[in-house]
């Protein structure tokens, strides 16, 4: 360790981190899907995969290997470079903003402080704004250069969508970003620390934003969904609307990385949403050091995945909304609500910092 | 950094040349999308980070979709290269370096002889920004909004339809 300088060390720790966090986001991604259909069928009385692997555990595996092996169609007319570059641009976006996201509090080495996060921007919220607004071009690239009227309107109706809700979706958060006075992920996780203090007492009720913002975070988590095209606003892709939206031309691999990438976007705006509001990795943290690093992770894990799991069940449960309410709801009601939340929070800010 | 520097900008200036020189719209847009990502890059090596992001956000993210969106609603073809003018044909290059080497002249002078290294990099986080915006710049940001309404309303009374 005395060969290494100081910025080689970085690099090195940097570029173990980007290894195990793509890793495991994949197979995260992966699995995922096996989670999906399993609820689903579960929600509709029947199994799901039950025969590759017990429980179906390895059909993401066969799903893979299936993607890998189809025939690979191009539509006559398609744009070849735009047609090709959609997917993967998607896929890179939706991987791009897990660079920010801090899954733990940290651990000592060697004398540095590893933290659990690839790096920690002080604008980092922004920054995942900032890539999930370029993942509109995924979609209405895709659906331009399929040189197909379906792909056509439903890449337009979605990247729409898309763009309507980004602006709830930033709303939302701003009450969240008022109160812990940091645009940087770990510092909001850090900003929510403990319990709430009732004249000196304490109440054992954790310090997280979702008591002090519920809707911020109704605000935001509606946004989301509708920001990831899943249900119940998932027109631009539903089977029965227009064949399959921004998707409908493209098969095999390409096809599996918007699969993919909308998955990583669920996964990315669920780890927002517990950093966010829910505390991100706070939970309760006892015994040995090696228990006091790894907990933390584990209930980041836990909330994660609980929002996940509410994901799934939406899309098992609710009819979706037809294009012009989609709209209607996304700037008529959500949009408003959004400055309201905002006004309203600034007040209740400024008059506890000014009294 | 100041090979990212080199680098970056010259991939800002190979993306701007390819927009006046693509002859398709939809590639003019995308390169306008890549000079802004580039100028975004820029931004963060001077240690303006917010600026950075915002770029993306609100000019590539949002303003440059509205771009695409309307190049792919009139379906907007190749372009055909006109045959009128012939003076513009032969002076046009020539003009724009020489047009482009005044400007640059221009901007050298202002610097003095001391080499072209930037000034250290302030760290002005989003809070001094928003501290400049709302006290002493407050009245150019509250203009911009009712020029920004006024543009919107214009919009909204264009586009309508006449019963």
């Amino acid at each position: 360790m005395g060969t290494f300088s100081d910025t080689g060390l970085l690099v090195l720790i940097t570029l173990i981190k980007i290894a195990v966090v793509v890793f495991v986001m994949l197979t995260a991604i992966a699995y995922l899907t096996w989670l999906e259909r399993k609820v689903v069928a579960h929600i509709q009385s029947r199994w799901g995969p039950y025969l590759v692997g017990r429980f179906g555990l390895l059909q993401p595996l066969a799903d893979g290997a299936k993607f890998i092996l189809k025939e690979d169609i191009v539509p006559l007319e398609a744009d070849t470079i735009i047609y090709w570059l959609a997917p993967f641009l998607g896929f890179t976006l939706a991987l791009l903003s897990i660079a920010v996201i801090p899954f733990g509090e940290g651990f000592a080495f060697h004398g540095h402080t590893i933290t659990f996060e690839i790096t920690d921007l002080n604008v980092g919220l922004l920054f995942i704004f900032a890539v999930t607004s370029l993942g509109v071009y995924s979609v209405a690239l895709a659906g331009w250069s399929s040189n197909s009227k379906y792909s056509l309107l439903g890449g337009l109706r979605s990247s729409a969508q898309m763009i309507s809700y980004e602006l709830a979706m930033g709303l939302g958060v701003v009450g969240a970003i008022m109160i812990s006075g940091t645009l940087s992920l770990r510092g909001i996780v850090a900003s929510q620390a403990g319990f709430f203090q009732l004249h000196g007492m304490n109440t054992y009720i954790p310090h997280w934003n979702i008591f002090l913002q519920p809707v911020g975070f109704l605000l935001y988590f509606t946004a989301a969904v509708a920001d990831t095209n899943r249900v119940p606003f998932d027109l631009p892709e539903g089977e029965s609307e227009l064949v399959a939206g921004y998707h409908t031309e493209y098969s095999s691999m390409k096809f599996a990385m918007f699969f993919m990438s909308e998955y990583a976007n669920m996964i990315t705006v669920s780890c927002l949403a517990t950093i966010l509001f829910f505390g991100g990795w706070h939970g309760p943290t006892f015994g040995p050091y090696v228990l006091r690093v790894l907990l933390p992770v584990f209930w980041f894990c836990l909330k994660l995945f609980c929002f996940l799991f509410f994901y799934i069940w939406m899309r098992g449960t609710l009819p979706r909304f037809r294009y012009d309410q989609l709209m209607a709801f996304g700037w008529k009601f959500l949009l408003p609500v959004g400055m309201l939340n905002v006004l309203a929070t600034s007040f209740v800010v400024a008059w506890i910092s000014s009294s | 950094m100041v090979v990212i520097f080199y680098i970056t900008a010259a991939l800002a200036i190979l993306a701007a040349l390819s927009v006046v020189a693509q002859h398709r719209p939809v590639y003019s847009a995308l390169s306008l999308i890549v000079v802004l990502c580039s100028l975004a890059v820029v931004y963060l090596l001077l240690g303006a980070e917010f600026i950075a992001v915002i770029q993306v956000i609100v000019y590539a993210g949002a303003i440059m979709v509205l771009f695409v969106f309307v190049i792919m609603v009139l379906n907007a073809d190749r372009e055909i290269a006109s045959q009128r003018s012939r003076m513009a044909h032969w002076l046009g290059a020539p003009v724009v370096v020489a047009f482009l080497a005044g400007i640059l002249v221009a901007i050298w002078n202002q610097f003095p002889a001391a080499g072209t290294r930037p000034a250290a990099a302030v760290r002005a986080g989003p809070a001094a920004i928003g501290h400049l915006l709302f006290r002493n710049y407050v009245l150019p940001f509250e203009v911009t909004s009712i020029l920004i309404l006024v543009a919107i309303l214009g919009a909204v009374v264009l586009a309508k339809k006449e019963f």
